[in-house]
This record gives C-alpha cells, structure tokens and sequence, in this order.
C-alpha cells in the first residue's frame, strides 16, 4: 500500500432525505442533509469537520462509514467504493474504517456485557482472530483506554458518561482500523472528562499512526485535535484548511459566527 | 421524578396477585398429572350431584365424577393446550415480524398484508370454523387457536424491531461487519422480549378463553378427556338444580383469566420498552 495515496477520499458526495409533504398530493420537499461534499484523508492525519447542528456532520460520518450510500458523488477508502462491495469484501474493507458514535449510550447495546459489545467488530470483521483469543484482545483494547478488567462483565447502564465514551473507543480500536470516525465524542461529556478522552485520542493517534475524522460543533476541542479542518454550513463545505489557520482569520462569515457562538473552554485538559 | 420512575419499574400489588394465581394454575395443572383425589372419569353414580364432602370436597356430578378431581384437570387441559397455541404463534409469529422489520419492502409489505388479511377475519368466529372443518379434538382447537396468534406476534415483533433498527447499536453492529439476520436474533430480538413476554401473557389469557369457549360448543377436547369449558356445557342442564357445577368451572375460567391479566399489565408497565421514557445520553 502506498503510504503517500490518501486512506479516505469524498470526491462530491451528496444525501437528500425526503420531508413530509406540506399538504397532502404537494410534490414531497427535501432536505439535503450533505451537498456535494469533497475531502480527502492521509494515513495518521487528522482532519476535524465543524458546523452547528444540523448542518450534516452526522450524516457525512454515515456515508463515509459506507452505514448509507450517497445519493451521488463516491467515498474511496484505500481506493475502494465500499457501496459497490459486495458482503465480503465490504465486511474487509469496514475493517479499515470505524466509528465512534455521537450517542455514547445508545450506540451500545444496553443488555450485552462489555466484553461482548468489545469483541463484536471481532467477530464480525476479524475472522482469523481465533475465538478464544477474542477475550484477550478486548482486554487490551480496554486496558488501552484505560478500562480494567473490573468491566469485562458488566453492562452499560452500569457506567458513567466518559467510561461509557471510552467503552465505544475501545470497541472502534478493537479491530486497528486506519480510520476512526468520531461524531462528537466528547460533547456529552463534562469538561474534566472531556479533556481525558481527548488526550486519549491524542495519544492513541500518535501511538497507532490512526487517521482520525473528528466531528465536532466546538471549535476549542477541534483546535487542539485536528490539523486540518473542514467548516460545514446546511450540508456544503464553506471553509478548510489548517485549522491554526481557519480559527485564527476565519474567511467565512459563518466561521467566524461559530468562533463566537462557543463559550471559551477551559485549560484543563490541554496539559498532557 | 427518579423516584417515581424507579417506582413504575416496580411490580405493583395487582401483578404479583395475577401471578400468584397463574402459579397456582400451573401448579395445580402440574399435580393433577401425578395425584388427583379420584380418578376424574369413573363414575360413581350412587353418589351423582352430591355436595361437598370429605371425600368429594367440591362434591360430584350427574354422573358422580369428582368435581375437584375434573376441575384440576381441566387446569391441565386448558395450560397444555394454551400453551401449544401461544407457542405456535410465538415460533411462527415472532420470525415472520423480524424479518419484516430487517427487510423493509416488498417482503415486510407481503408479511403485513397477510398480517391485515388474518386481522381481517373475527378470531373466535373463524376458529368455530376451522374446528368445524377439521372436526373437533384438542389439536385442532390448538391449530384454531394458535392461528390467529402468529399475526398477533408478528406485529408486536415488527413494531418493538422496527423502532430499534434506528438506533445507534444497531448501526454499530453493521459497522462490525454483522448481517441483518444475525443483528435480529442476536441484538433485535432479547431487546424486544420484553414487549413479547406481555403480548404473550394476554394472549395466554385469550387461549383460555378461547379453549374453554370451543369446548363449551363441543370442539374442543372428547370426552374422555375433561375440560373447562365441557364442564361447564354439561352443567347448564342442571343449572337450577345444582348451580354449583356451572359456578365452579366458571369461576375457575374468570379467575384463571384475570390472573393472567393483571400479571400481563403489571409486566406491560414493566417491561414494554414502548412505554418506557427515553433514556438520553446526555
Ligand atoms: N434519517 C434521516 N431522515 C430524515 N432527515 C434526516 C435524517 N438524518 C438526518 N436528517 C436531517 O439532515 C440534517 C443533517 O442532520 P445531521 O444529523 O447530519 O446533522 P449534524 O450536523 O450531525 O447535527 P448535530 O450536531 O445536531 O448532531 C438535519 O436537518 C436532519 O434533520
Ligand atoms: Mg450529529
């Protein structure tokens, strides 16, 4: 594989969903949820995509996570359209390519035990993995985000916020996937636990050269993740580039009514 | 508002009532395949329609049969074949509502219009029907009885999966690599037990009815075999002699009935996710 062709390439993908029709026999509207939306993602590189909500961060996450074909348009990853994949070698190709959920909760099944919603990508992706070692590596994957094996056989609700964030972490590295799509992963958290799991992130790219698309609505928590970054607005792309850059001279008028919107973050998890 | 959430969770007086006496049918049935006072088939016709006594606690019939001894396998009749009936629809029923919630189009539209189709015809009527045409006999009243559940099941199984397809886990497993089928069984199906277990005590609670109503018309279960609902059709000849032989298998039905009632709402305000408020993550 070579190093130098990017891991993730959008080339002008797009999402409509239908709305309800105003009155009844009116020709039914639509909301374009994605419009014509390009990017690109190198091995180990990070890229944050920012927008207020609704804009289509969401719905960007699950067409590149190959969960909805695009309307028009293609994601390539490692050069392949996983929509025109057959079963088995899209399950291959999901490998690659995971993701952390916007709702830490609700994206773990609230009646298995830990361990089996950790070993799940395991034994739906990774066949070679034999199944008495599955148990092994999903306490490696835990250990690496700082869970025990105190959490093996418990269930979700059991949790707090930021344990359950990192259960979903562990279960999208489980696999060591190049890509790690993360929706929000810290917005429901509070800002103590916040800066933990985004040192975690930091660290786990540094330390498995991940490529991280890291979906955010708050520009302070993108700043310190992210090299480079994408500005949504209602599903187009109005500004990119390093995000140093972007959030210091915003071109955008919208970029820089978000910079506003934020309130300041405190300090606390920038000391890593 | 915790409180009174953690409350609603709780099983309330009237559940634990209900279950309490579906127990003791259960257990009642269970004895009478083991121990009965008498035999509830000999006759003993020096002792017809005689009251209660030490030897006949509920006292006996026109033909001197022991009443407790028909009413406790009566208890057994009307579970076993219940049962088999709810089974039916449950093992038919609940498939057919997950694979219509997993592949939305032509296939859920199919499963559904035939859902309409069987919702279509009135339930007792038709079983009348069918019993009449395959004659009469406990495993046609089960067939009669048990069709009209696999519907019932399929809908509460495509609705409770239906509204779980949408959620995060669910998409999580597909980004692990797992196929619709293996998603239904394996994540759709222990998350919707709940709504299933309730469905399934009301409509145990409808099989009794329903069992105990086609044997009272003579299509279900033959003499020699005891029953509910033939008790209760042998009695109303002797309805103003000796009430107490239509009161007692009566009562056995409408108690029996209600139990399994009240058990079902106290298990619906339990465990039926559909009334359960909306755990957020935030
Ligand atoms: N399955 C769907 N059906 C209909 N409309 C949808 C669907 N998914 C998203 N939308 C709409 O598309 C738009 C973009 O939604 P999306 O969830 O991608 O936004 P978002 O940027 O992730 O927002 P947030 O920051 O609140 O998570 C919204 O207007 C939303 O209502
Ligand atoms: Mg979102």
């Amino acid at each position: 594989m070579n190093t130098a062709s990017p891991v993730l390439e959008v080339r002008g993908v797009s999402r409509a969903y239908p709305l309800p029709r105003p009155r009844p026999l009116a020709p039914r509207p639509v909301r374009q949820a994605v419009a014509d939306v390009s990017l690109t993602l190198a091995r180990g590189e990070s890229l944050g995509i920012v927008g207020e909500s609704g804009c289509g961060k969401s719905t960007l996450a699950r067409l590149i996570t190959a969960l909805e074909p695009p309307d028009t348009g293609h994601v390539l990853i490692d050069g392949q359209d996983p929509n025109t994949l057959g079963k088995a070698a899209l399950r291959r190709l999901r490998r690659a390519v995971q993701m952390v959920f916007q709702d830490p909760l609700g994206s773990l099944d609230p009646r298995w035990p830990v361990w089996r919603i950790v070993a799940e990508p395991l034994a739906g992706l990774a066949p070679e993995v034999p199944r008495a070692d599955r148990r092994a590596r999903v306490i490696d994957a835990l250990a690496a985000v700082g869970l025990g094996k105190d959490a093996l056989d418990r269930y979700p609700h059991q949790f707090s916020g930021g344990q359950r964030q990192r259960i979903a972490i562990a279960r999208a590295l489980v696999t060591d996937p190049d890509i790690v799509v993360a929706d929000e992963p810290v917005s429901a958290l509070d800002v103590s636990v916040q800066a933990q799991v985004l040192n975690l992130f930091l660290e786990l790219r540094r330390r498995r050269g991940l490529a991280l698309l890291f979906i955010s609505h708050d520009l302070d928590v993108v700043r310190h993740v992210t090299e480079r970054v994408m500005v949504m607005d209602r599903g187009r792309v109005v500004e990119a580039g390093p995000t140093a850059e972007v959030l210091a001279h915003p071109a955008h008028p919208h970029t820089a009514a978000l910079m506003a919107a934020v309130p300041r973050l405190e300090a606390a998890w920038t000391g890593r | 508002m915790v409180e009174a959430m953690g409350q609603r969770r709780r099983l309330g007086v009237a559940a634990w009532t209900g279950g309490a006496i579906a127990a003791l049918v259960l257990l009642v049935g269970a004895v009478s395949l083991v121990w009965t006072p008498h035999d509830p088939a000999v006759m003993d016709v020096a002792n017809k329609l005689s009251g209660p006594s030490w030897s006949h606690p509920l006292g006996t019939d026109h033909f001197g049969r022991d009443t407790l001894s028909q009413l406790m396998v009566g208890a057994r009749v009307s579970i076993a074949v219940s049962l088999v009936a709810v089974g039916l629809g449950v093992g038919l029923g609940v498939p057919l509502g997950l694979l219509a919630a997993a592949r939305a189009g032509w296939i859920d539209e199919a499963v559904m219009r035939f859902n309409d189709l069987a919702f279509a015809f009135p339930a007792l009527l038709t079983a009348v029907l069918i019993t009449a045409l395959l004659g009469p006999g406990a495993i046609n009243a089960i067939l009669a009885i048990g069709i009209f559940n696999i519907p019932v099941f399929a809908r509460v199984a495509r609705g409770a999966a239906l509204a779980l397809w949408t959620r995060p886990f669910i998409q999580a497993a597909r980004l692990a690599g797992r196929g619709r089928t293996r998603i239904s069984i394996e994540h759709i199906l222990p998350n919707i037990a709940g709504a299933l277990i309730v469905q399934g005590t009301i409509q145990f609670a409808l099989a009794v009815l329903a069992e105990a109503g086609l044997s009272y018309l003579g299509l279900g279960s033959q003499p020699p075999e005891v029953s509910w609902g033939r008790m209760l059709n042998e009695a109303q000849t002797f309805l103003f002699l000796d009430p107490r032989l239509a009161i007692l298998p009566g009562l056995a039905i409408v108690v029996t009935v209600l139990g399994l009632n009240l058990l079902g709402d106290g298990l619906r305000d339990r465990l039926d996710p559909r009334l359960e408020p909306r755990r957020g993550g935030r």
